[in-house]
């Protein structure tokens, strides 16, 4: 295959970016599209040029740190796929394909496509956690029951990778799709909801100050998203901090 | 309670409430608006009663025009919050791929129907108050259904009824059922919910533009 890039390039966060044109050649359908990244920067590299910046890791689907915005799409075209599990025959030949970072003012670019995503991180530490010291007294985990139902949702919900896809995706980069993933896989189960009323009202107020956009239910980040994580833990959430800000 | 109302979440609250407050006001309005096609004396009681009755004239009403005024207002400060958290936009964006056009555009839905209600306003609300409270003129509880049936004379008024009423549908599509996950309501009630918001989006405003035809035929 014979491809068109269209790749947003940006030296730093303080320098203003562009799309600069790059053609690629002979690019095998069974590529990644990381892979295929990789083959332009080879080229690049041997022309003395700056390759392009991307972020990658596991290359397997599972942590969530390939963050690239394609044709439009997070994590290009294809459905419940990261960017690394992209491959090359979900194009066709002569194509010119858009890339960009994700865009949204509260995941700043830091060089081309890698963009800062600690906001996660500082949402997550506002109260992403269960604070039990589970070092040597750790309960049996059969000992506590758990209807299946809810242990289902809170598994369904905790495979949320955090790759920022919902917020790259939606018109107002909501986080909400994220920040209700990480409130509901701790308010289903017992050992959540001791802290579950202080964990919604921090993890809120945190993705508030933040600047990220409000949710208007438009269904894109659900659509988007490579775990599928369901707009039922929006409810969730939306439901479980009105609960709680009544309480308090 | 504190500090709920600097929330993301109380601004989305806020319109949900909101919403469907103007979603109920909407069903009595039709349910009268209805009368008037099968009982010309019954369209004229119940609109000598709702034009007179205290309540509904001084405690309702306001609630009414508060409700519609916060709608709009707390639905542009969200569509402007939203987008100060993107400055750079994207040089390509694919929106239909994972969402309605009209989840996306709701500002502006609300916008037409914020254009109608000031023309409905002109034709309806306005004439009342200065009738009722400016020249003081006598209660007539037979004039109702006459002043109506004399603002769908114009096809062109007829026209822009109804435009303004396919986006109150699509407006509706998205907003009814909006209001309920935003109000965080369990996923087993969301198929009902969905077909109820299909149902009232689809009949209420084409029964307001079949009510508008109606008349506009039997008038020429």
């Amino acid at each position: 295959m014979n491809l068109i890039l269209k790749i947003w390039r940006q030296p730093n966060s303080k320098s203003k970016g562009k799309m600069v044109t790059y053609p690629v050649e002979n690019v095998s359908p069974d590529m990644s599209f990381l892979e295929m990244i990789d083959m332009l920067n080879e080229k690049i590299i041997l022309k003395g040029e700056d390759p392009v910046a991307f972020d990658h890791d596991c290359r397997e689907g599972i942590c969530g740190m390939c963050s690239m915005f394609i044709n439009g799409q997070a994590h290009g075209p294809d459905r419940l796929v990261t960017t690394c599990q992209l491959h090359m025959r979900k194009f066709r030949d002569g194509d010119t394909i858009i890339v960009e970072p994700f865009r949204a003012n509260a995941f700043p670019v830091i060089k081309d496509l890698i963009v800062d995503r600690s906001s996660f991180d500082r949402i997550q530490q506002a109260g992403g956690f269960i604070s039990i010291n589970t070092s040597g007294n750790t309960q049996d985990a059969n000992a506590i029951p758990i209807e299946k139902d809810d242990a289902d949702k809170a598994f369904d919900a905790a495979t949320c990778i955090g790759c920022g896809a919902c917020v790259a995706s939606c018109k107002n980069a909501s986080a909400m799709l994220f920040v209700s993933a990480k409130v509901s896989q701790y308010s289903l189960l017992p050992q959540g909801k001791v802290e579950a009323t202080d964990r919604v009202l921090n993890m809120v107020n945190q993705m508030d100050e933040e600047g990220f956009g409000n949710c208007t239910n438009t269904g894109a980040c659900e659509v988007e998203c490579p775990k599928g994580i369901s707009l039922e833990n929006i409810a969730r959430l939306n439901r479980e901090f009105l609960i709680s800000k009544v309480k308090t | 309670m504190n500090g709920l109302a600097l929330s993301s979440l109380a601004k989305k609250y806020s319109m949900a409430l909101s919403g469907l407050f103007l979603v109920f006001f909407l069903f009595q309005h039709f349910t009268i608006n209805f009368i008037s096609i099968f009982s010309k004396d019954m369209f004229n009681q119940v609109s000598h009663f709702m034009g007179n009755n205290l309540l509904v004239q001084f405690v309702l009403q306001p609630i009414l025009i508060f409700g519609v005024i916060f709608h709009f207002v707390m639905g542009l400060i969200l569509e402007l919050d939203n987008r100060k958290s993107r400055s750079q936009n994207y040089y390509m964006t694919k929106g239909s791929a994972n969402s309605s056009w009209i989840s996306r555009n709701m500002i502006f839905s609300g916008i037409v129907i914020l254009s109608f209600l000031a023309l409905h306003f002109y034709d309806f609300w306005f004439p009342e108050m200065k009738y009722k409270y400016y020249h003081f003129s006598p209660l007539d509880p037979n004039r109702y259904y006459e002043e109506m049936i004399h603002k769908f004379v114009s096809p062109a008024r007829v026209l822009m009824y109804s435009v303004s009423f396919i986006f109150l549908s699509l407006h509706l599509l998205h907003g009814f059922s909006s209001s309920f996950q935003s109000m965080g309501i369990n996923i087993k009630y969301i198929s009902f919910i969905k077909i109820l918001t299909n149902a009232f989006a689809i009949i209420i405003p084409f029964g307001f533009i079949l009510i508008a035809v109606f008349h506009f035929y039997n008038s020429h």
